[in-house]
């Protein structure tokens, strides 16, 4: 009886050291495992339902579409696939040219940021330490009010009795109020403005890394201004370029909150219809179908934007 | 009789000789520090011109000065008779070598070299075969493909000096350029360096806070401290004959005694130190009042250390205990204590010790001797 009792207990205090000295060795992969669980919770799963979704049929009933897997009168189980709605987005050309239109507007906004935030990030990396962190607050203190805030205030400024008619009127410059709001522009202001700072902080980061030797040495071989910055500079933020685009392309593409304050019903954009389909529609399935030809169309920026990252590391 | 004397390796001594490289009064102020203090300067051409000094003191930005990255707050520098105030870096003929090598990261070997001569808009077939020719001088031919990161240290200092060498420039500035290289490797590239200058004609100027390196490399070396020159000269002016105590410790080593003029004849000096009490007898003539307060220094080197004494006289000899040796192979070093005063002693070992034993203990009495042309007064 006794032996028994013992070898149990050696067993037991073997497995608390083992599980101990397991922990100890790969506690790495358990910090790892955390977000790994929160990615597959919070973004598969939702992305698994969503495509069921969109492989079935609009009903009238809660919830509005039918079920995928179905049990007949024999009890054999049926699995109905409806290809019917990507089929719809397909045929009817409003949706491709909506998709069209979305990452038409997002591709612009995308260079009008790169334009706007490329300079203002390298002002940033090349003023003085104390000025540095005082720009650095400012490009993110849009984010201390809300998103939505913002836009109505662009709103304000925008519209045909706005701020800025107004001001125009008042200075004499035109007499009548010109129309700003829902247009494409006002959707344009309003996706730079929001967007910029996606811009200028991985191309901050990107150039806070730059040797700035690199360029005396390239003047110093005989090369202008222009050409340090076509031949130097520009390669060596290039990685900088590329996260900061995908960073705006992609949330612009799929914008909503802008086009549909800004733009009216003047400017298709997908978000805009995703919207309607859902709430207005009520065609959960077509909706669903329209969110995942659009992840299709943002994962091929995506897989570009992992090969030259990949790409990146490697050279380093 | 007058003979001609022959110029050619000392530019610097003819009077008629222009200088290639002018630096007037140049001061450069970085708000109120003051980095380089109003200093003037004349590099011949063909030298190979050291700029020697500890941290801080004001090299690299000289160096920066001349190669415009930075403006002069005063003065002027002039290259080849041009006034370089305002010329920027891209047309100056003058090309540096930065101490971080500063390789283009995204270029390989190849593209690094020719990057230059592709500003200068030259053929491909002309870029194709300068690049060929100067890789195969530096021995870099088999790594003309990889990039940056994929070359070792010494490679990419090659790099470094191909790229810049391949432009032909009128000046090469140099900073630190060896400074990342093991013991071996530096003295192979030293004298590479020199076979360049020699080959090609073209003027150095380098910086370094490596002595023995400024040693072996230079036509002139100017010793920099706090902005300023302290002296200019040749590598054995420098060392031989110190104008101050400063230029005298940062050269070499120096055992320094402090002392009064006791005699001041034309060809000899007499100096009366305390502390250790010793008469210097110096076999050159200085112009200072009898009693003034100087300093002699003594190289370790031109110390003779014997048990025995040998000194026929009462100057230039001094008796003490050996405090400490240390042993390093082709010389020692003997640590002597005069009176208060540890004095420092480096002697070849010319013969194996016998049995052993060394032919100079520890904590043994000895005597040290030196000539009369071995110390130098210095007056500040
Ligand atoms: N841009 C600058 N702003 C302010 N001070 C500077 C600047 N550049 C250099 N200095 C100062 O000027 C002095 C000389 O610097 P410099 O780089 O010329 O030294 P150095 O002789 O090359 O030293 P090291 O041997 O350490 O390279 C230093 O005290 C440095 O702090
Ligand atoms: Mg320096």
């Amino acid at each position: 009886m006794n032996d028994v009792a013992e070898t149990t207990e050696v067993v037991q205090s073997g497995l608390g050291q083992r599980i101990l000295r397991s922990l100890q060795t790969n506690w790495k992969r358990l910090i790892i495992l955390v977000p790994f669980l929160w990615l597959l919770i919070f973004f598969l799963a939702p992305f698994f339902i969503v495509t069921k979704i969109s492989v079935s049929e609009a009903v009238i009933q809660s919830p509005p579409f039918t079920p995928m897997i179905a049990w007949a009168e024999d009890g054999a189980m049926q699995i109905r696939l409806v290809f019917d709605n990507f089929a719809y987005l397909w045929d009817d050309p409003l949706y491709a040219k909506t998709y069209l239109n979305s990452v038409m507007i997002a591709g612009f906004s995308t260079i009008l940021c790169l334009l706007l935030g490329y300079p203002m990030a390298y002002a940033i990396v090349r003023s003085s330490h104390t000025a540095k962190h005082i720009l650095l607050m400012l490009v993110i203190l849009p984010f201390w009010t809300s998103f939505l805030l913002r836009v109505y205030a662009w709103m304000g400024l925008l519209a045909d009795q706005g701020t800025i008619n107004n001001l125009l009127i008042a200075l004499g410059i035109i007499d009548q109020p010109i129309q700003m709001l829902y247009t494409t522009f006002a959707v344009y202001v309003g996706i730079v403005y929001t967007y910029v700072p996606f811009m200028i902080l991985p191309l901050y980061a990107n150039m806070e890394k730059l040797d700035w030797t690199l360029l005396e040495a390239a003047a110093d071989l005989g090369a202008r201004p222009m050409t340090t910055f076509l031949t130097i500079t520009l390669p060596m933020t290039l990685p900088g370029i590329i996260a900061g685009s995908l960073l705006v392309f992609i949330p612009a593409t799929g914008e909503y909150v802008i086009p549909d304050l800004l733009g009216g019903g003047n400017v298709l954009m997908i978000g805009r219809i995703l919207y309607n389909e859902f709430n207005a529609n009520v065609d959960w399935p077509v909706a669903s179908a329209v969110a995942i030809a659009l992840l299709v169309v943002l994962v091929v920026p995506m897989m570009l934007y992992q090969h030259f990252q990949s790409k990146a590391d490697g050279a380093t | 009789m007058s003979e001609a004397i022959n110029y050619q390796d000392r530019p610097w001594m003819d009077p008629d000789a222009e200088p290639f490289i002018k630096v007037q009064s140049v001061s450069k102020f970085f708000g109120d520090f003051t980095a380089v203090d109003s200093v003037d300067l004349e590099i011949y051409k063909g030298e190979l011109f050291s700029l020697l000094g500890g941290s801080g003191c004001g090299k690299t930005t000289l160096l920066r000065m001349l190669a415009g990255f930075e403006n002069p707050s005063t003065g002027n520098i002039f290259i080849d008779g041009v006034n370089m105030n305002g010329v920027p870096p891209y047309e100056r003929p003058v090309n540096m070598m930065f101490q971080s090598y500063a390789l283009f990261p995204h270029m390989t070997v190849e593209s690094n070299v020719a990057y230059g001569l592709k500003r200068d808009n030259l053929g491909a077939s002309d870029i194709a075969q300068k690049v060929e020719e100067v890789l195969e001088m530096v021995e870099l031919t088999r790594f003309r493909k990889r990039k940056p990161h994929q070359l070792s240290g010494g490679q990419k200092q090659r790099v470094a000096l191909a790229r810049a060498l391949v432009k032909q420039p009128k000046v090469l500035l140099l900073d630190e350029p060896l400074g990342a290289l093991d013991k071996r490797l530096r003295e192979q590239a030293q004298f590479e360096l020199m076979n360049l200058q020699d080959q090609l004609g073209v003027t150095f100027v380098v910086v370094t806070h490596d002595q023995e390196e400024a040693m072996t490399l230079s036509t002139r070396i100017a010793i920099m401290d706090n902005g300023r020159f302290m002296q200019i000269g040749t590598p054995t002016e420098i060392y031989e004959f110190p104008e101050s105590r400063l230029v005298a410790n940062f050269i070499g080593n120096a055992n320094m005694f402090e002392g009064r003029i006791i005699e001041n004849g034309p060809d000899h000096v007499i100096v009366q130190s305390k502390q250790p009490e010793c008469l210097f007898y110096i076999d050159h003539g200085l112009s200072i009042q009898e009693g003034s307060k100087v300093w002699v220094a003594l190289r370790p080197e031109k110390i003779t250390v014997t048990k025995e004494s040998t000194a026929s006289g009462s100057n230039n000899t001094l008796k003490g205990m050996v405090h400490g040796i240390g042993y390093l192979g082709g010389h020692s070093t003997y640590r002597v204590k005069a009176g208060d005063t540890l004095i420092e002693i480096t002697s070849p070992n010319q013969s194996r010790p016998k049995d052993g034993n060394p032919p100079i203990d520890w904590d043994e009495e000895v005597h040290l001797s030196w000539e009369a042309s071995s110390s130098v007064v210095l007056t500040r």
